[in-house]
């Protein structure tokens, strides 16, 4: 049911369903998954969870993480390591999970 | 059919997953996968995520997984054996052939691997993910004092792990723990310093005129330097005792003495990490190309440079620059070459830009961490992948918020490779 529902939302946005299905994004979104979750779904409540998340809201706060005006204790040092680009990629790919 | 039939021998005596309605069709590939630790089981599970029409087989010889990571909080006593071990029973929803068996020997001509209990296993593509195995040889009188009990590593989780915490708890007060580093490059760079951090909590705790005494071969802490040297300073005053420059050469268990190159330490408990190299199946296999010790990959396929059509992953690769030997860094690794290979055996080109990050996170104390870490991008200049400029980094200091992190991280990452 999930599924198709979202094949359907991706095939009415064709710009998500590139980013959601490229293998780069999922590659770059699997880089997250160690402390986030497979695909963004986190096993704990500590570290939040990046699937379903709001593309925008995940690449302001990379951004803020990248510029420190979001304080961290490891995020501003791995934020700083992928290109504006690859959080764009890596942002969609986690707003189109569920 | 000649494949269907060693499959159900594959099968027999390991749980085996039957699951999945992909199975059922026919495979366009077939990926064997040996060793499920940080690397194997994430690069088994990622492969059928992205691409259910291959099939893979995970060879793994022991029941279950027992990390590594974590695994000296199980010496400082704050957690046991059962927190830091997982089955592999996750892997089945996702149509991972689960064979319960040592890979004894690879035919890389025949791509076939072959199994103690007899089986071949043929593949298109094959995955190598041993860790690490020890150069015992080093220090001579080393084989005869681990037989007699008397020296450990512990630097594979499991009994050794459980058998040092018995001889910690078993020291009397007053005596000397001697922890033995080898020089660099080794599994898991700041896991000495962190274990010299645990062993003193207890000692701390339950015999607080026992001492720490590191001996290391490397000439000064190789991560986290300043942070752990504040720690120890701060947490264990006076039980932890460092010396840098000092390798050891051999260890005599009769008077329970670890030689280094210009002196000797006594001990009461001696754990003496003896240097390392990649596991024996890619020893055994042509994989090593590097000191006689490291297998060196293209880092954009993790495709052994030595042997086509075989990928190594984790602690056996010959380190890219300033890449630690970690879990972390394995389960990216595994990722690597998941992906490369679900677009090889799509006859697709492989992403061309991988992209890997590291975190790793040292107990100081039962709730206070620290941690180090980076990002690693393809370099077409250096055709490997590098640390991206200006990212990175250590903690600014050691806090329990980290220690909250540190723990979840264990858990997302055990359920990242093996649910």
């Amino acid at each position: 049911m999930n599924r198709l529902l979202i094949a359907a939302a991706l095939a009415a946005a064709p710009l998500a369903a590139t980013a959601q299905d490229s293998p780069a994004a999922r590659s770059l979104a699997a880089t997250c998954a160690a402390c986030h979750g497979t695909d963004g779904r986190s096993a704990t409540k500590e570290v939040i969870g990046l699937a379903g998340l709001p593309k925008e809201h995940i690449v302001s706060q990379m951004k803020a993480f990248k510029d420190g005006t979001r304080p961290a204790t490891v995020m501003h040092q791995l934020a700083k390591g992928y290109t504006d680009q690859q959080i764009e990629l890596l942002a969609a790919y986690f707003a189109a999970q569920r | 059919m000649k494949r269907r039939q060693f499959l159900k021998l594959a099968a027999a005596g390991a749980t085996l997953s039957a699951a999945g309605c992909a199975t059922m069709s026919p495979a366009k590939a077939r990926v064997v996968v040996i060793g499920a630790g940080f690397g194997g089981a994430t690069a088994a599970k990622y492969i059928r995520m992205w691409d259910q029409g291959i099939e893979v087989t995970l060879v793994e010889r022991s029941p279950f997984f027992i990390s590594c990571p974590i695994s000296n909080l199980v010496l400082g006593g704050s957690k046991t054996i059962d927190d830091i071990r997982r089955g592999y029973g996750g892997l089945e929803k996702y149509g991972v052939r689960l064979v319960g068996d040592e890979a004894t020997a690879i035919d890389t001509a025949k791509r076939s691997v072959k199994l103690g209990g007899g089986t071949e296993l043929p593949y298109d593509r094959l995955i190598v993910s041993p860790g690490i195995d020890f150069l015992f040889g080093e220090l001579p009188g080393y084989d005869a004092a681990a037989k007699a009990g008397r020296v450990l590593h512990a630097w594979k989780a499991g009994t050794q792990t459980l058998l040092l915490r018995q001889q910690l708890e078993a020291m009397p007060d007053g005596g000397v723990y001697v922890l033995s580093i080898p020089l660099a490059p080794y599994r898991c760079p700041p896991g000495p310093y962190e274990r010299a951090c645990q062993v003193a909590s207890y000692f701390k705790k339950a015999k607080p005129r026992s001492k720490v005494l590191v001996v290391d071969a490397n000439p000064d802490v190789t991560s986290k330097a300043g942070l752990f040297k504040k720690a120890w300073a701060e947490l264990y005053p006076g039980i932890i005792e460092y010396r840098g420059n000092a390798k050891a050469v051999d260890v005599d268990f009769k008077t329970m003495t670890v030689k280094l190159e210009l002196d000797e330490v006594k001990g009461d408990v001696l754990n003496v990490v003896p240097p390392h190299r990649a596991g024996d199946i890619a020893a055994k296999t042509g994989l090593i190309t590097t000191n006689n010790r490291w297998c060196n990959v293209d880092w954009r396929t993790m495709e052994s440079t030595a042997v086509p059509g075989v990928h190594v992953l984790g602690d056996s690769t010959l380190s890219a620059p300033a890449m630690p030997k970690s879990g972390h860094m394995a389960n990216q690794h595994g990722k690597v070459a998941a992906a490369a290979i679900v677009e090889l055996l799509n006859s697709r080109a492989p992403n061309p830009n991988p992209v890997l990050t590291n975190t790793c996170y040292s107990f100081v104390s039962d709730t206070d961490v620290i941690h180090v870490a980076s990002v690693h991008q393809w370099s077409e200049k250096d055709k490997t992948v590098t640390p991206v400029p200006g990212s990175g980094g250590v903690s600014a200091a050691r806090s329990q918020q980290e220690g909250i992190y540190g723990w979840s991280w264990a858990q997302n990452i055990w359920a990242d490779m093996l649910s």
